[in-house]
């Protein structure tokens, strides 16, 4: 370094003050290059640990959720017996619903492993069929009425605990009272399965069913449809009213004390926790405005008010960050200011705007605490079938999932996250899509 | 030319201007004056105009506080090519902006004096500057085309205020309005390209027959790398540069711009060859600037 820093020139050595000062300079590099290192070091150091956190989180999710997409499935062969299921044999709709299809699954059951007579064994025999799998024959049954009198071979889920047993997360290592499969159910199902009767499969219950007190037929399809309607709502208000906000605010408003005002609660709004808009929501939509209870419109509503501030402020910055060029270019050819704004600033603006408002919307699908003051944490099987009916939404069906005790909600509440974080990844990619698209039009 | 400007400047006190309304360099107090050290208490040279598009009397601009003009009377004549010269932050850009309000877009900025054009103050209130500003049409200093189309971009203009009937007079103007800014060759297989995709120089001739498609009657304009001669015929045209050449060739009269203050106007010839004041001659001869 030294070596450079003199001159080489054939007029003599610099003179001293040169000399001194180069000294100084050549003196002060070392430290100053290491603190460039040691910079370099610390932001590569933080970039990895978020990385690895950011591993050990997905990893673990997907560790603990995978399991869930598949699920036990019992294959009986069902006597569809015309004496239980509509005695009088006119198939009236109203008899075939009422049947009991439990006793068909049961005898079918039974005649596996006709040995079995004492009562409660058979019960414990039946235990391994989920308590869903009639009401499946019902549905079948009364889709079909021809089945009737006929020996139909269907397949069953099976119940959780027998599912969790497969899945190897029951202990057979355990002592009998402290598990929830006794040896002789253990003893069945590893004949079923030697059998063929008993195998695994493709979980679609989870995707396409409501919400079950039975994990096994428990699914996310209530909570999708729920959180659907619910950003349907919400972007349907905060993106034109967030959007009108911003324009207005940063085009057409006069700068005073009363947008002053205005723009300082904006940003205050952005920053208070959320449940104190589900607070808002149940004093105002509710109470006030008598709305449903649990209502995706309700939620809407309230997530409407939770991003309209993220909105307005992304979409301020969009607008700012237009070049005031573009304004004199479109003022000075006499275009009036409303011309000005939607001829050549606002469009240039979309692609930021839309940007903040699907940031905005993943915030508000990945929000469960405002929706728990309006009702929606409340169990509902039902999938819900338009704006007002009770319904949940996949965060929430998350921390109810975690807050259930059976065993095998564990891996539906990560299968459940999986899902969430699927959708956010395809929300946050069509923002990325539109983003180019709109950019690409110059 | 700097040479010669330095001899004249030797007789300039003594050398009688017969009929001129000049203001003789003898007559400015240069000491002691609030307006500033060296400027002239009244503008040297001739303010007026025979014909006058504009007519300007003691404008003054303030950006907040800060006044950035100071009291300037000038006349713009019809069809003429007036420029305005002067130092980095003189005022000239400022006072071109104030000719069809596009001060008015900056917050802080406040106008006042009287700025006539054809005998109607444009300052007050109750004008409209959207038939303003297509009558008195804009080039900017930095090339600002919009981010669309070359097609869009002039054909914008004439669309806003309605000047086509149809698709096939709006491409005629467009076409008119290219070939008057000296483009159309350049980009006749490419209008709809965009026009941020162009060069500076084109960029700013986009920006030229963007302006002139609304056929307006001035066009002002600030720092232009080059001005068509035929341009000159058909509009009153007000550049503001920093090439003294630019200004010498294309201007029939010139104004001197310093610190916000007009200190000398005239006809270009005399502000090149002979001019009146000490600072314009400082200027041009490259003293400062």
């Amino acid at each position: 370094m030294s070596n450079t820093s003199k001159p080489n020139d054939p007029g003599g050595p610099a003179p001293p003050s040169i000399q001194r000062a180069m000294d100084k300079v050549n003196a002060s590099l070392p430290s100053r290059y290491g603190a460039e290192k040691r910079f370099r070091i610390y932001g590569l150091l933080s970039v990895i640990v978020g990385i690895l956190f950011l591993t050990i989180l997905l990893t673990s999710i997907f560790a603990k959720g995978y399991t869930a997409f598949r699920q036990t499935f019992v294959t009986l062969d069902v006597y569809m017996d015309p004496a239980i299921i509509d005695p009088e044999g006119n198939r009236d709709p109203e008899t075939l619903r009422l049947a009991n299809y439990n006793s068909l699954i049961r005898n079918s059951l039974r005649e596996i492993f006709p040995e079995l007579t004492g009562r409660s064994e058979r019960r414990k025999l039946s235990a391994l069929v989920s308590n869903g799998a009639p009401f499946e024959l019902q549905n079948r049954v009364m889709d079909d009425p021809s089945l009737i009198g006929q020996e139909l071979s269907m397949a069953f889920p099976a119940s959780a605990d027998v599912d969790m047993l497969i899945k190897g997360k029951i202990d057979r290592s355990v002592p009998e009272d402290q598990r929830r499969l006794s040896d002789a159910q253990i003893g069945w199902i590893d004949t079923l399965r030697e059998d063929g009767v008993l195998h695994t499969r493709w979980n679609r219950a989870l995707l396409t069913n409501g919400d079950s007190r039975d994990p096994e037929m428990a699914g996310i399809w209530g909570a999708v449809k729920g959180s659907f309607y619910m950003l349907v709502v919400t972007l349907a208000l905060s993106f034109p009213i967030g959007v009108a906000a911003a324009v207005y605010l940063e085009e057409f408003a006069p700068r005073n004390r009363w947008t002053d005002l205005i723009e300082i609660n904006i940003n205050n709004l952005a920053a208070v926790p959320s449940i104190v808009f589900g607070l808002l929501g149940l004093a105002v939509f509710l109470n006030f405005f008598g709305m449903p209870r649990s209502a995706p419109l309700v939620g809407g509503l309230v997530l409407t008010v939770m991003t309209l501030p993220t909105v307005i402020i992304s979409g301020r910055a969009a607008l700012t960050s237009v070049p005031p060029s573009i304004r004199e270019a479109a003022l000075g050819m006499g275009a009036s200011k409303m011309q000005t704004t939607f001829h050549h600033v606002f469009p240039l603006a979309l692609p930021g705007m839309l940007t903040g408002t699907i940031i905005g919307m993943a915030r508000a699908l990945g929000e469960s605490a405002p929706l728990l003051m309006i009702g929606m944490v409340a169990f509902i099987v039902d999938v819900p079938q338009g704006f007002t009916d009770p319904a949940t939404a996949l965060p929430v069906q998350i921390y109810l999932w975690a807050d259930a005790p059976e065993r095998a909600f564990v891996e539906r509440t990560s299968a459940a996250i999986m899902v969430l974080l699927a959708f956010l990844i395809v929300m946050n990619g069509a923002a990325i899509y539109l983003r180019r698209r709109f950019e690409r039009r110059w | 030319m700097e040479a010669k400007t330095m001899s004249r400047d030797q007789e300039a006190g003594s050398e009688e201007r017969g009929g001129r309304e000049a203001v003789r360099p003898t007559a400015i107090s240069r000491f002691g004056s609030e307006r500033g050290s060296d400027v002239p208490d009244k503008t040297v040279g001739v303010i007026t105009h025979d014909d006058p598009v504009f007519s300007c009397r003691g404008v003054d601009v303030f950006y907040a506080d800060k006044q950035a003009i100071f009291n300037v009377d000038l006349d713009i004549g019809r069809h003429e090519v007036i420029a305005m010269i002067g130092p980095s932050g003189c005022g000239k850009s400022t006072f071109l902006r104030c000719l069809n309000r596009m001060n008015d877009t900056i917050e802080i900025a406040r106008v006042s004096g009287k700025i006539e054009l054809d005998g109607q103050d444009i300052l007050g209130s109750n004008i409209d500057v959207v038939p303003l500003r297509a009558r008195v049409g804009m080039v900017f200093q930095k090339p600002n085309p919009f981010p669309k189309s070359i097609y869009e971009n002039v054909a914008y203009g004439p669309r806003i205020h309605g000047m086509a009937r149809d698709k096939v007079e709006l491409d005629e103007i467009v076409h008119m309005s290219l070939e008057k800014a000296g483009l159309l060759k350049e980009v006749k297989d490419r209008m709809d390209q965009p026009g941020t995709g162009l060069s500076g120089g084109q960029q700013q001739r986009l920006c030229i027959a963007r302006a002139i498609a609304v056929s307006p009657e001035v066009i002002l304009m600030a720092r232009i790398e080059d001005l068509i001669d035929e341009l000159r015929e058909n509009y009153t045209i007000c550049i503001v540069t920093h090439s003294m050449q630019q200004a010498a060739r294309v201007s029939q009269r010139t104004a001197y711009f310093h610190l916000g203050y007009l200190v000398e106007v005239d006809e270009t010839d005399r502000i090149f060859t002979n001019p009146s004041h000490k600072l314009t001659e400082d200027y041009i001869t490259g003293r400062f600037g």
